[in-house]
């Protein structure tokens, strides 16, 4: 049996060159690049939802239920690429019953079930009206649906519909902490790794968090202005400028950390600097400072700071931030992160594998990848059936 | 006394916040109260009872790798690789030889060709060809888990399926590792891997040969070394050949910056040691 076994894990998409640790790999594929995007995209979508919901942003009341329900559809696929990750899936039950609370993974569940609780609450009140009058009215097994999602609660009176609207205001208000506990935990699991020179830095919460900020609110953009192409409902210009007005601040927060993150690295110059500094300007110039810099930040910025911001303009520097952020995760899982040997002496870089050979190549290649990332937007078609996600609701 | 306040605030006709005011009080004193043997709980992790531990008091697995000894003959990688079932083909293992080459422009070539399970057999570093009149110095480090004091492997294991025995040594346990190697990521030695073997398909690692040393034999490696090159054996028993080892010579570590205080103790290391 053990004559048949040709490869170590991680070998097929690894190229080392110069000196790396025997063992070394790329043992964190795409799917750990997906993982924290996706999460960056649920924290982000629902910080918009709670811009009108807590900050009183009423140009935004349009986007406002479709990012909540977005923000769940993300949130559900979030942990989805772990699975394909770990080597022993079927025994992700001991995330939840044996948590060795030393390590940031293991905080997943508690983060992962307090934030699903708070999504789901919120769209829960949001919705309430909305199910109480299909529950009465809908017949047959959508019928059922409704009268359960109920939870038996039928009172719209307005005192109720009051207490309703409180509750989302409290949940929205308790989301955005949490949002940033979600996706800060996310940059603390790669902050928080000492063997690895460009991950270790406690900026890590801080520049995943502004990148998923962007992230979240460039894929609502992008997808309200597809999804009103699409069911040729007028584009809210007032919405799509406010987010953009959103994007535009954060973009530039995110840079600054970002950048702040790699001038401190050059100036401190430790020991790792003469070989990351090869990783950074040489191995990844086109990735770092073309796509995730240039294409990711600065020219999406200079769309949005262009005065009367368009509904075309929004659109694209939405997709180019998408891109960019998706490329950041990128350059740091794989590229800057596990592209310097800990040696210190040799590099290696990740091949995704995009024609499958074996069940392995399958599960961490190309696929897989794309699978996982047009998830959200099936369930979100899915979610659409049940709940108008799209509509502009009246009732607050 | 309780009963005679409320009796008087509700002539004053508010008896029901007032009641509602105790009962948060009494909530915060309940939570306040819950805190305390939450915090012992905390306090009883094997982990933060194992770090309050000095060592010196049990037995203390730990090991000599004398570099000066080395000559680069790959067996130890070889009776490592079959002593415990790493399939010897692929390009992983528990333990491995690298080769230092400073050329006298002082340019360093560091190569360790199939993990040295055959050997270093010709003069060429990282496959180049150096000629010998260039070659300032060259020797041998073999690796080989440092079994930590602090190891940061099992800091992050999400499950705890990776710890410290009493005696010194870091594990895994393979019927409860879930394979997300952020251990693997987490060891500054590269000491870590996922097992090759699909029955297997965990985080693997040396284990100093546990199985063996605590049966009174020696691990597979120092067995294998015909040069004395390396030494297992309790630490904290004065009479032990490493005690001896690390007490009359001067002993480094690999990059103890970390602060993970490894328990492989090198003599005869060089700078240029990664």
């Amino acid at each position: 049996m053990v004559e048949h076994i040709q490869h170590a894990h991680g070998e097929i998409w690894t190229i080392k060159e110069l000196f790396t640790y025997p063992n070394e790999f790329i043992y964190w594929t795409i799917h750990i690049a997906i993982y924290p995007y996706i999460t960056g995209l649920v924290a982000g979508a629902f910080v918009l939802s709670s811009f009108y919901h807590v900050f009183g942003m009423n140009e935004l009341k349009p986007v406002a239920k479709f990012s909540l329900v977005f923000s769940l559809a993300l949130l559900i696929i979030a942990p989805t690429p772990l699975l394909f990750h770990l080597t022993q899936p079927q025994r992700n039950h001991e995330m939840i019953l044996t948590p060795h609370f030393y390590s940031a993974i293991a905080s997943f569940t508690v983060v992962y079930m307090t934030y699903m609780f708070i999504v789901l609450a919120e769209i829960w009140f949001a919705y309430r009206a909305f199910i109480v009058a299909q529950a009465q009215s809908a017949k047959g097994i959508m019928g059922l649906l409704y009268k359960a999602m109920t939870l038996g609660a039928y009172d719209l009176s307005e005192k109720a519909r009051h207490t309703d609207h409180k509750m989302i205001t409290i949940l929205a208000a308790v989301g955005i902490p949490s949002a940033g506990v979600l996706h800060g935990y996310v940059g603390f699991i790669f902050g928080s790794v000492k063997a690895v020179p460009f991950w270790k830095t406690p900026l890590m919460p801080f520049i995943f968090l502004m990148s998923a900020v962007i992230s979240g609110v460039a894929l609502c953009i992008a997808t309200y202005v597809i999804a009103s192409k699409l069911s040729k409902r007028d584009i809210k210009l007032d919405a799509v400028q406010a987010m953009g007005g959103l994007l535009k601040w954060f973009i530039i927060i995110a840079f600054l950390l970002e950048a702040v993150d790699v001038i401190f690295h050059g100036y401190l110059a430790e020991e790792f600097w003469p070989m990351l500094s090869i990783v950074i300007f040489d191995k990844l110039f086109v990735k770092m400072f073309v796509l995730q810099w240039g294409c990711g930040m600065i020219l999406p910025l200079i769309l949005l700071l262009l005065p009367r911001l368009t509904v075309t303009r929004a659109f694209i520097s939405s997709l180019l931030v998408i891109i960019g952020v998706f490329m950041m995760r990128m350059n740091v899982i794989q590229g800057g992160g596990q592209g310097l040997s800990k040696s210190l002496s040799g590099f290696m870089t990740y091949k995704l594998p995009i024609i499958p050979t074996s069940f392995e190549t399958f599960r961490e290649g190309f696929f897989a990848a794309v699978l996982l990332l047009s998830a959200p937007f099936i369930l979100l078609w899915i979610f659409n059936k049940v709940l108008p996600v799209f509509q502009s609701s009246e009732d607050h | 006394m309780m009963s005679t306040r409320q009796i008087s605030r509700n002539k004053g006709g508010d008896g029901v916040k007032q009641s509602r005011r105790d009962i948060l009080k009494l909530g915060a004193i309940t939570i306040a109260g819950a805190v305390i043997p939450l915090s012992a709980f905390e306090l009883l992790t094997p982990e933060a009872l194992a770090s309050t531990k000095k060592h010196g008091a049990g037995k203390r697995w730990g090991f000599v790798v004398n570099a000066t000894k080395c000559v680069g003959c790959g067996m130890c990688v070889k009776a490592c690789k079959t002593e415990n079932e790493v399939p010897f083909d692929v390009n992983v293992s528990r333990t491995w030889v690298e080769r230092y080459v400073q050329l006298k422009d002082g340019e360093v070539i560091i190569d360790s060709p199939k993990e040295a399970r055959n050997g270093f057999i010709k003069n060429d570093p990282q496959g180049r060809q150096v000629k010998e009149e260039d070659i300032a110095k060259g020797f041998f480090v073999p690796k080989l888990c440092n079994q930590c004091e602090k190891p940061s492997c099992v800091q992050v294991c999400p499950v705890g399926a990776t710890y410290r025995t009493e005696d010194g040594v870091v594990l895994v346990d393979r019927t409860w590792c879930i394979g997300c190697a952020y251990c693997v990521q987490n060891c500054p030695y590269g000491a870590r891997f996922i097992h090759p073997d699909p029955k297997v398909n965990v985080a693997e690692k040396c284990t100093f040969c546990y199985h063996r040393i605590t049966k009174g034999l020696n691990s597979a490696c120092s067995d294998a070394c015909a040069f004395g090159a390396r030494k297992i054996g309790d630490i904290n028993d004065p009479e032990s050949e490493v005690h001896k080892l690390i007490t009359n010579n001067r002993v480094m570590v690999l990059k103890p910056e970390y602060g993970n205080e490894p328990m492989v103790f090198y003599i005869g290391l060089d700078h240029i040691v990664r």
